[in-house]
């Protein structure tokens, strides 16, 4: 039983990484309806920022605050220098998705080139304790975690239902024509957009860098899991990125708690995708269109 | 001085000539309509006020030249434009949608002004929580124009309201828009197929055909005329 809520605690924070990611995803999928495939990526880079500071002696939590804001600025950078440039209407959207892999490819060499190929450690933002539950050991890291991706996902939900940027963020989604047309300034709202997925990409960079080694390959099954995550949870919706996370996350760990996959803890994981999408094609959360004409 | 001043306007889609060099204009406060059938270049010719497309030609609107700007400046200096097949934010809610209107006014005028539309148009305020792509055709062409009234414009322009909609729901339509542009002043420039109603709600017009001014005057003269009487009133 101890051990049954021990991988269920675990299974929580490890989803909530690639929830984080996902987020990321999502965020950037309902704005633009473009498949951002250096989100991972970014999110190294930045970490290994953040691991830049903490190696000159700066405290982890503000390196990873300032690997957030680096995070913000980098995806404004590459939307306005790079996507948007992709993006006119005679564009192929085929050309974006080319542009992302090559992104993908860019922040994987140049990271090495900068930082060598040795991984780094990068110190836990929750320190190493733990704390003592009815029998069960958990780490403060784990919770951390959990709670981390608790207030992102209250804070996303303020921020896209409750603020005017939210609101643009939303509008850009559904219709950028009439956005402009009520005076949205759309390129813009799309740079913050890539920033804010970027950011929060920051942000479960560093988790991850805290559990296994810091090299250029750090967020490269994340990214999977985390494209897994807002398949399952529908790829429009934020709650469905969360909700999808922490069902990968648990449902791999409990597959090693029951141990009849003989160590194949992603075969349970992606059957449930599979049925989940022949149920519901849109994902869990994810929306059919509703329309009349 | 009139409120829009349009003259010698070209507009094109690619190699595709579309518009010949229009010349109209609109009154501060009066509905003016544009006739013409499919493919005369109607909607070609709101897309061009509202900066959509490029234009080439004089486009001045309270006396500044407008053409070349982009359709999020131009609202802002009073000019809304309603597009055809309405231009809902469909899986937004009626409310999400009029707070886009107003988007480019301060939150407290935001406020008050959904209020007031939602006292004009009493279904969307039933509606107001509801996804706007579920709402009736006509539910969404009063939305798209109660959204674009959001932003105070001092000039409405209408993309074929009547496009899609029961006869009954388009004399609806049309009764809205003319108290709407009474009571607040808003001109209006209207494209219409529909003859028979546009002339009359309107002052003046102007009938379009292959991306040429063919005819204009006022409503009340064209509504007599036998070409007109024949082309678009099916009489």
């Amino acid at each position: 039983m101890e051990l049954f809520l021990q991988r269920l605690i675990d299974g929580l924070a490890v989803g909530a990484i690639y929830a984080s990611l996902a987020l990321g995803l999502v965020i950037i999928y309902r704005s633009s309806g473009l498949i951002n495939f250096a989100q991972g990526e970014m999110a190294m880079f930045t970490t290994y920022l953040a691991w830049m500071l903490v190696d000159n002696g700066l405290s982890v939590w503000l390196a990873t605050s300032a690997a957030m804001v680096f995070g913000f600025v980098l995806g404004v950078l590459v939307e306005r220098l790079l996507i948007a440039q992709f993006s006119g209407p005679k564009e192929s959207p085929l050309a974006i998705v080319i542009v992302t892999i090559g992104l993908f490819l860019f922040f994987n060499g140049l990271a090495p080139w900068i930082w060598g190929t040795e991984g780094k450690s990068f110190p836990n933002l929750f320190g190493t304790g733990s704390v003592d539950l009815g029998g069960v050991t958990i780490k403060v890291q784990t919770l951390g975690i959990v709670g981390v991706l608790l207030a992102e996902v209250v804070l996303f939900y303020l921020m896209f239902q409750h603020t005017k940027l939210g609101l643009s963020l939303r509008a850009v989604a559904s219709n950028r024509e009439s956005s402009r047309l009520v005076g949205l300034r759309v390129g813009s709202i799309l740079a913050v957009g890539w920033g804010i997925a970027a950011m929060v990409g920051a942000l479960s960079g560093t988790f991850v860098a805290s559990r296994i080694d810091l090299t250029q390959n750090l967020m490269q099954v994340v990214l999977i899991y985390a494209f897994a995550a807002a398949t399952l949870g529908g790829f429009d919706s934020p709650v469905g990125a969360v909700v999808g996370g922490i069902i990968i996350g648990v449902v791999e760990q409990m597959a090693q708690y029951v141990d009849l996959f003989d160590g194949f803890t992603l075969l349970p994981v992606f059957l449930l995708i599979l049925v989940v999408l022949l149920v519901r094609p849109q994902g869990l959360f994810g929306r059919a269109e509703v329309s009349r004409v | 001085m009139s409120l829009l001043e349009v003259s010698g306007l070209h507009a094109a889609y690619g190699p595709v000539r579309v518009l010949h060099g229009l010349d109209f204009v609109v009154d501060e406060g009066e509905i003016v309509v544009i006739l013409g059938a499919n493919g005369a270049g109607k909607t070609t010719t709101l897309r061009s006020l509202s900066g959509t497309i490029p234009v080439d030609g004089e486009v001045r609107f309270d006396g500044a030249p407008i053409a070349g700007r982009k359709p999020e400046d131009i609202v802002r200096l009073g000019m809304a434009h309603v597009p055809q097949g309405r231009g809902t934010f469909m899986d937004l809610s009626v409310d999400d949608n009029l707070r886009l209107g107003g988007y480019t006014r301060p939150v407290s005028e935001v406020e008050e002004d959904k209020a007031h539309w939602y006292e004009v148009f009493p279904r969307l305020a039933e509606r107001r929580d509801q996804a706007a792509g579920s709402m009736s055709g006509g539910e969404q062409q009063m939305l798209a124009v109660a959204r674009a009234l959001m932003c105070r414009p001092r000039l409405l322009l209408c993309d074929e309201p009547s496009l899609g909609l029961a006869p009954l729901v388009v004399r609806e339509v049309f009764e809205r828009l003319a108290e709407v542009n009474q009571r607040s002043g808003t001109a209006v420039l209207l494209v219409e197929q529909n003859a028979n109603l546009a002339l009359g709600i309107a002052s003046r017009a102007y009938v379009l055909e292959n991306g040429s001014i063919v005819m204009s005057g006022s409503a009340d003269e064209l509504s007599e005329d036998e070409a007109i009487r024949r082309a678009y009133l099916g009489m």
